[in-house]
């Protein structure tokens, strides 16, 4: 099949129809009146499940606002991510963060930022926490396309490259920055390319392509576990929703181009892979996705269920309080 | 007259300037065929097109360089900052850059350039996209800062800022974007550093600006029928603020509160409270009141937004306190 065994595959099929499943249900949950934003990551589930599967329970990982796959892929529970978008008590961030901002330091997932950029020189400064303490633990940073034009973005890969430093970093490239098209804002054709400006290996991949991004992304990851330094993966993938879910997100592209990439699903695409091979069968596949949904059932059932943060905790959590 | 929202206000303001001096133009993020998250600039594209209402990189800072580099050299830019809480991202070009730029050259160089961004909770659009961020901008000599409340001033206000030729922070608030208000045919302009009397009173001074401003307009008419009279005072212009309008109201009411979406500390209410303590004391009869945000980031949650953020219950109890009829809890 490829470098990537059978087995890993079939691992990685799994974390993406997690992904799917979990991201389908916030869309229903959301219409029927969860608050704030949700930006969907559906269609680009490939690239965080790839990445996902070669990473320890020690590593860490650094998020988006479109960030849910990513947090799944780490490994995040449904439960306490659904409770936080339920703004709920029992939430990762006790219903203070949402979407956007969800921390699941359980898994070593150290957040989702909403200021885009913002995530990678943080990134950079895990990793280099990691490499002075000795400890062999990769940090793993997603991001955008778009947020490869930040400032911080160009820090953080020029701190990552002069100290050598274990961090991978992952770019969606979904083709747009919100609804600004990549030739807009860039004259590169492959933003990968931008690493070439701090010596540091840079690399671009279909990133519908689960097996093509597991490869870039196990090597990468084992790289800088051994101390060879960062690298940069940009993945080309496409969102199938609009920027959050209250874009529809057709001013700015056909609804040819959806259609198109619609058909590139990256889960249809593994399916039918594994399928052929025989690694799965039709109805291995029908009894996972029965397990996610149960599991998404519990976890909207214990979102709803649980309790609202209490008015009295309202300035709670802020300052570091020695007990 | 005509009704417009606060929104088309703004966008009509806008395009007035843009079809008036050809040097005006806008940049940002996001504002051409979509119209930017709050679609303020929509449809604009299509009349000047993108050379004129250009989409940039995500980089803030880039941004608000380019707006100041073409603003030393003869244009009028208006950039825009989605949210406020992104303008930090640009804070060394704000602060060390364009709000010293005229005096680094001596008073020679003129700096016209307008930053429009948006700013305030009530969304549960979380930590990074609610914040009220003023304070930070009227503490930079050399800046302007304009906060309009109602889509009258919003017009007026960003008309006048676009021909000021000093940079302006000019704050909207994502709550008021539907808000409809009634604005003439003709053109006109609302002049920067000039207070309004929003609603005439005789109890209590209340300044508030932006969203706050409405809310106090509300509890206005709530409190008379109990028989508090509030003076709203709209300053509209943080900086340079125009102190006498509050002055000569506070020497009427002989109380004061200031109302506003920022947290308490280091707000803007702590600067008009300073400014009556040293030039109107004698006049007062009770402590100043300011009713603020609590301090804390603005959480995720609408029950916690809503307590954190002030409301127009929390201005009437304040001037329940301010009367000495009840102790008010925040
Ligand atoms: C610093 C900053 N600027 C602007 C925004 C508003 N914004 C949120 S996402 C986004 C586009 C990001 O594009 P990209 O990095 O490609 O990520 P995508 O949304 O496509 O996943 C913009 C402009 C923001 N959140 N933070
Ligand atoms: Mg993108």
């Amino acid at each position: 099949m490829s470098k990537i065994g059978k087995e890993k595959l079939k691992e990685i099929y799994i974390i993406m129809l997690r992904i799917r499943a979990f991201e389908e249900r916030a869309i229903v949950e959301y219409h029927k009146g969860i608050p704030g934003f949700i930006h969907s990551s559906i269609g680009e589930e490939a690239i965080p499940a790839a990445v996902g599967a070669f990473l320890r329970g020690d590593d860490y990982l650094l998020t988006t606002h479109r960030g849910h796959g990513d947090i799944i892929a780490k490994g995040a529970r449904f439960d306490k991510m659904m409770a936080e978008l339920f703004a709920k008590e029992t939430g990762y961030c006790k219903g203070r963060g949402g979407s956007m901002h969800i921390v699941a330091t359980d898994r070593n997932m150290l957040g989702a930022t909403a200021i885009v950029g913002a995530g990678l020189p943080i990134a950079s400064g895990v990793a280099l926490g990691c490499k002075m303490q000795k400890l062999d633990r990769v940090t793993v940073c997603f991001f955008g396309d778009g947020a490869t034009c930040t400032g911080a973005f160009h820090e953080a890969l020029c701190f990552a490259s002069v100290w050598d430093l274990p961090v991978v970093f992952v770019c969606a490239n979904n083709l747009y920055s919100l609804s600004t098209p990549q030739k807009v804002y860039t004259k590169l054709e492959h933003i990968s390319d931008r690493a070439k400006a701090y010596g540091i290996p840079g690399v671009t991949v279909d990133g519908n392509d689960v097996a093509a991004v597991a490869e870039v992304a196990s090597e990468a990851i084992e790289r800088a576990r051994k101390g060879g330094g960062p690298t940069f993966i940009e993945g080309m993938t496409y969102r199938i929703y609009g920027h959050h879910m209250g874009d529809p997100g057709t001013s700015y592209r056909t609804k040819e181009e959806v259609e198109d990439w619609k058909k590139k699903d990256p889960i249809a695409r593994l399916q039918s892979r594994l399928l052929k091979a025989k690694v799965i069968t039709k109805s291995d596949i029908e009894e996972i996705q029965a397990d996610v949904n149960r599991e998404l059932d519990e976890a909207v059932k214990f979102a709803a269920e649980s309790p609202e943060p209490k008015i009295e905790d309202a300035l709670s959590g802020i300052y570091y309080t020695a007990r | 007259m005509k009704e417009l929202t606060y929104r088309e206000a703004l966008r009509e303001a806008l395009r007035e300037e843009m079809k008036r001096d050809e040097s005006v133009f806008l940049l940002g993020e996001d504002i051409a065929e979509y119209g930017s998250s709050y679609k303020v600039p929509q449809g604009l594209v299509d009349e000047f097109g993108h050379e004129r209402v250009r989409n940039t990189p995500l980089a803030e800072a880039g941004i608000i360089g380019a707006t100041l580099g073409a603003a030393l050299v003869g244009m009028r830019p208006v950039a825009e900052i989605m949210y406020i809480d992104f303008s930090p991202i640009a804070m060394d070009q704000i602060f060390n850059q364009i709000a010293k730029f005229r005096y680094m050259t001596g008073g020679t160089v003129k700096v016209p350039l307008v930053i429009r961004t948006q700013g305030g909770g009530g969304v549960s659009a979380g930590l990074h996209h609610s914040q009220s961020l003023e304070a930070l901008y009227t503490h930079m000599p050399g800046l302007m800062v304009v906060m309009p409340s109602i889509p009258y001033d919003a017009k007026g206000l960003l008309k006048s800022s676009i021909r000021e030729d000093n940079p302006v922070m000019f704050i909207e608030h994502k709550g008021l974007y539907g808000q409809s208000g009634m604005i003439p045919e003709e053109e006109y302009l609302v002049p920067l550093g000039k207070a309004e009397v929003k609603c005439e009173g005789k109890d209590i001074t209340v300044v508030a600006y932006s969203k706050s401003l409405v809310l106090a307009l509300q509890a206005a008419e709530t409190l008379e029928k109990e028989g508090i009279s509030l003076e709203v005072v709209d300053p509209r212009t943080l900086l340079p603020l125009d102190e006498d309008t509050i002055l000569d109201s506070v020497k009427k009411t002989s109380r004061l509160m200031v109302v506003h979406e920022a947290c308490k500390t280091g707000g803007f209410g702590g600067e008009v409270a300073a400014i009556v303590a040293e030039k109107a004391i004698d006049y007062l009869d009770a402590p100043i009141k300011r009713v603020t945000a609590l301090d804390s980031p603005i959480p995720f949650n609408p029950r916690l937004e809503d307590y954190i953020i002030p409301n127009e219950g929390d201005i009437i109890a304040g001037a329940r306190e301010l009367m000495g009829k009840e102790v008010s809890a925040r």
